[in-house]
């Protein structure tokens, strides 16, 4: 067993106009000091998923089934307030928006000095003390001064340095981070990966990347997880998602994406249509309308949901089209074009 | 290209933000939002106009479509001196310059259906259609993408990226000259990103646009751009065609802007050379004397500290603001090379 | 800090010079427009009786013939230094603040004034204590279970609360607690704190629950609308992610955010009550401003009138500043700008 083990999650929302199935079976794990990059774009229900770990949707309106192991212990069934005893302290999250995601009406210190004491007994001098430590830890000059600053007296950059030190207060073992560079601008995305790429080596915790981009995850993730429509359908090493990609939505991703790092094509290859919304998501394969090839399954890609079967080169796809007509697609069709770019 | 007149034509703008402090309200600063930029843009081309918050693209966008008043320098259309001109003379020029904005959805009224919302300019500008106004916007929004019956929806039954298409096709009613899309896709998810880009081609080919793209992603700005202006701190430090900005940019800032671009390729991070730069951009109410860069900059001498670099073109074109630029031969090859595989 | 402080300060004189004016223009200044001479002015001054030219004289020492400005000037002297008035029958002071002498008794106002105000602050003070804790936590505990049995309750009860006027809840709970069980004193009774404190509450029991019940009802509606907000911002989901325990998410974090607005309302709101709780005093037949205004106007008693309405406004002038600077202390964001 992993460190995180999260098998056949389901997170779904009764609502008037039906169930929003936000996460609908998904099975994944992680070990310590490694990273997972989930992906996908709105609506996948990659968000969801970060706070059901956390156990935060726990007590509302969500109906949750399947588990969650952290380090032997079982989360979905767990009592909210046991739940609540590991959050902050053994799983810690790294949200988007570091200037929403900060009280506006408390300072910086004050809400590191908070997030410490809750499962540290400690004074609030030594918790001040940690607090000044870890602001230098992740980078921000003259952390004894800072510490006392407001969020909106911070640039976008430090806030996020704040942010993260917020979440390592604790000494965390699971690290989510939620879109962590997409407020901020390229220079600092840069620093604040770097950032978070040399704590989780110090630190040795696992983490978990959600993210849109997939620049980001090739920066940092050892493992990839490709969500659409609160499914897994792509999911495996890093390096095989990028060179060995067997399902038509990551190829869509890849060609949407113009990049820096080839010569320009003429045009780039978009997805038709538009990501599903999760109260009405397709029948059958949840992509097959947007899907290129949904008319090479001989009609199952409407009717059956595809499986998510283990490639021989051993990550998983949930895909209709036979193996090897997946392989010579990529190999003769898609590839060749990608790479011309 | 460069033989024809300008389109637009922006000489040494400038506009300053007053800040005011005190019981008084006295004026103590000046934000230097834009601080003297000087850029043409020739017809049927694309100049893309990138850097990072707070450089002052935006703001430079509502400069030449005269949404906001230089405090200084002229701005010229069409060899029209329009710089100062009051808003009853500036109406007839909003048809032939037009701006689409970054969010879709807070850019349209939700009280007034798709036909309205295309059909307005037609109606404010008090033109005569041949077959009346519903038919000339049904042709827009097949144009752009969206089926003509959809006439009568209202925008919230619209997806981000048909939203961003209306958004398109309300600015193409009156058949403008000149297009300024102020961060045109990054509301959009990545698949739709690639949608729109490709739209807003095809719409220059046929009907002959000029576009101004501002843009944060240098990807996106690549791909769509003929020429490229980077902005930093209300100064333009480099223009160049796409082509030599990317494979050889001479700014540092520039170099390190694109170094610091995630590239979606797991094995390529392990060689890239790439360039931190140290802390975030200081505030434009009180930026660094002389080459605004030089805080950051890993080249700075003395004489960036007291010496504003100007910005000079060389023969091949390329124009750049630095005493000391990246223009050896050397440097380019390898950046070149970087950039390829 | 500091020059938001001095400009607020300053902004707050500026308002009561302006009252001051407005005042003055529609006590005097109006009346002469709409065509009253300087001899009608005067003649409400030295009664029925007198005779033309004892009303010329009277009119020309209190200064009904002199232009506006000085008018002006000299009424405002007597709020801020005190006045000599000359009837004629001799020079009476007036000490500061002077708002003039009340027609009908011929006392200065200001005493009269003074005299009133421990009642209305009594109501006004107990009844906001009660308001604001009621409200507030029936707001709180509204949005936290909304769309329960509570919620719908509370908030029907607060919209009945809201358009319920005050002489109808006032009067209804006098028949009922007060005539009928004989539970709480009946109206009118009044008993200063320095007497008897335990007999001052008794007897304002009723008062201040018909009072803030009123008041509670807005509140408790506007607690639930912040809270409903404020617990859906991204720093509340942050806190719970720390592993804050629910209480201090909803009170440290939630709360805290969703106060603000209630702060403004409340500083209005309470400058308002403190000028006299016109409503609830009159049904109570309490001596406070409120019922004082009342027979000031039925009495056209003009000086009275005066003295109380500028006297409210100050009120509400101050209970604004005092607000504004705990807005600045309570979100520091206010500081900069």
């Amino acid at each position: 067993m992993s460190f995180l083990d999260v098998k056949d999650l389901k997170i779904h929302f009764p609502t008037d106009d039906g169930v929003v199935k936000s996460v609908d079976g998904l099975t994944f794990g992680l070990e310590r000091g490694q990273t997972l990059g989930i992906v996908g774009e709105s609506g996948s229900g990659k968000s969801v998923t970060s706070l059901g770990i956390l156990g935060l949707h726990k007590g509302g309106r969500a109906k949750i089934s399947g588990e969650i192991w952290l380090d032997g212990e079982e989360l979905v069934s767990a009592p909210a307030e046991q739940v609540r005893g590991l959050r902050g302290k053994k799983m810690a999250m790294i949200f988007q928006d570091p200037l929403s995601s900060m009280h506006p009406y408390y300072t910086v210190g004050h809400q590191i000095i908070e997030a410490y004491r809750i499962h540290n007994a400690v004074s609030k001098q030594v918790a001040r003390k940690h607090a000044v430590d870890l602001l230098g830890r992740v980078g921000i000059p003259e952390p004894g001064k800072r510490v006392d600053s407001y969020p909106h007296e911070f640039s976008g950059g430090m806030r996020q340095r704040a942010m993260i030190a917020m979440a390592l207060s604790c000494d965390p073992e699971l690290l989510i981070a939620d879109e962590p560079t997409t407020a901020l601008d390229v220079t600092v995305q840069a620093q604040i990966l770097d950032l978070m790429r040399d704590l989780q080596r110090e630190f040795n915790s696992a983490l978990i990347i959600i993210t849109h981009d997939l620049g980001v995850v090739a920066e940092l993730a050892d493992d990839i997880l490709v969500m659409y429509g609160g499914k897994c359908v792509e999911y495996g090493k890093t390096d095989e998602i990028f060179y060995n990609p067997e399902h038509p939505y990551t190829w869509g991703l890849l060609g949407s994406m113009p990049r820096l790092d080839r010569e320009p094509t003429e045009r780039l290859l978009p997805i038709k249509g538009s990501p599903p919304s999760l109260i009405n998501v397709p029948p059958g394969c949840a992509f097959h309308p947007r899907c290129p090839y949904a008319d090479r399954t001989e009609g199952r890609a409407s009717t059956e949901v595809p499986d998510l079967a283990p490639t021989e080169r051993g990550h998983l796809v949930r895909c209709h089209m036979p193996r090897t007509e997946r392989r010579s697609l990529w190999e003769n069709e898609i590839k060749p074009v990608l790479e011309t770019q | 290209m460069s033989e024809n007149e300008p389109l637009l034509s922006v000489r040494n703008v400038e506009k300053h933000f007053p800040v005011t402090a005190g019981l008084f309200k006295k004026q103590v600063a000046a934000v230097k939002a834009v601080d003297g930029i000087s850029f043409d843009v020739f017809k049927g081309e694309t100049l893309g106009l990138v850097g990072e918050s707070g450089c002052g693209k935006s703001t430079t966008g509502r400069l030449v479509t005269r949404l906001l008043e230089p405090t200084g320098g002229s701005v010229e259309f069409e060899g029209r001196d329009i710089t100062h001109l009051s808003q009853g003379k500036l109406r007839p020029l909003r048809r032939d310059m037009q701006m689409i904005f970054q969010d879709p959805y807070s850019s349209l009224n939700p009280r007034h259906t798709v036909g309205a919302i295309v059909g307005a300019p037609f109606r404010i500008q008090g033109v005569r259609t041949e077959n009346g106004v519903k038919k000339a916007v049904q042709d827009i929004l097949a144009l752009v993408g969206l089926n003509p019956e959809h006439y009568n929806r209202y925008p919230h039954e619209f997806s981000g990226g048909q939203r961003q298409r209306i958004g398109i096709a309300r600015t193409l009613a009156l058949k403008p000259k000149l297009i300024i899309a102020d961060e045109p896709v990054s509301a959009l998810d990545v698949s739709i990103q690639a949608q729109v880009v490709n739209l807003l081609e095809d719409l220059q080919k046929e009907l002959d646009l000029t576009y101004v793209v501002i843009a944060h992603d240098l990807s996106v700005v690549r791909h769509i751009s003929d020429r490229v202006a980077v902005m930093y701190l209300g100064k333009i430090v480099e223009i160049a065609d796409r082509k030599r900005l990317y494979s050889s940019p001479m700014h540092p800032y520039t170099n390190a802007l694109l170094s610091a671009v995630p590239v979606p390729d797991p094995k390529a991070r392990k060689e890239r050379e790439r360039i931190r730069l140290k802390g975030d951009v200081p505030s434009p109410l009180n930026p660094p004397p002389a080459c605004r860069f030089h805080t950051r900059c890993w080249k700075a001498q003395e004489i960036c500290k007291t010496v504003e670099p100007p910005l000079e073109t060389l023969a091949s074109g390329h124009s750049v603001a630095c005493h000391f630029p990246e223009n050896a031969p050397v440097a380019a090859a390898t950046a070149g090379e970087a950039g390829k595989d | 800090m500091l020059t938001y402080i001095i400009r607020r300060l300053i902004g707050a004189i500026a308002m009561l010079i302006v009252i001051s004016m407005v005042t003055f223009g529609i006590f005097f200044v109006v009346p002469q427009w709409a065509g009253s001479s300087p001899e009608a002015m005067a003649s409400r001054y030295v009664g029925r009786a007198a005779t033309p030219e004892t009303v010329h004289l009277v009119a020309q020492k209190l200064g009904f013939y002199d232009p506006v400005i000085v008018q002006y000037g000299r009424f405002a002297k007597g709020i801020v230094a005190g006045a000599e008035y000359d009837y004629g029958a001799g020079v009476e002071q007036c000490p500061a603040p002077c708002f003039g002498y009340s027609f009908i008794s011929g006392q200065p106002v200001w005493p009269d004034l003074l005299d009133r105000m421990p009642v209305t602050f009594s109501l006004a003070i107990g009844a906001a204590l009660l308001w604001v804790l009621g409200g507030v936590s029936v707001g709180v505990i509204s949005a936290l279970r909304r769309g329960t049995f509570f919620d719908r309750l509370s908030m029907g009860t607060a919209l009945a609360g809201v358009s319920l006027p005050i002489f109808f809840t006032g009067m209804l709970s006098l028949v009922v607690f007060s005539y009928g069980l004989g539970w709480t004193p009946p109206g009118g009774s009044w008993t200063d704190f320095t007497e008897n404190p335990a007999q001052w509450a008794f007897n304002l029991l009723l008062p201040w629950i018909t009072l803030a019940f009123l008041f509670a009802a807005t509140y408790a509606r506007l607690t639930r609308a912040g809270m409903l907000e404020t617990m859906g911002e991204d720093y509340v989901r942050t806190a719970r992610a720390k592993g804050l325990s629910e209480r201090d998410v909803v009170v440290k974090h939630g709360l805290r955010a969703a106060l603000t607005p209630i702060l403004t309302l409340f500083g209005i709101d309470f400058g308002l009550l403190i000028g006299g709780a016109v409503l609830t005093e009159t049904t109570y037949t309490l001596p406070g401003l409120g019922q004082f205004a009342i027979l000031a106007i039925r009495n056209q008693d003009l000086p009275q009138v005066m003295g109380v309405v500028l006297f409210a406004a100050c009120f509400v002038v101050v209970a604004s500043l005092i607000v504004d600077l705990l807005y600045a202390w309570v979100d520091p964001r206010v500081r900069l700008s």
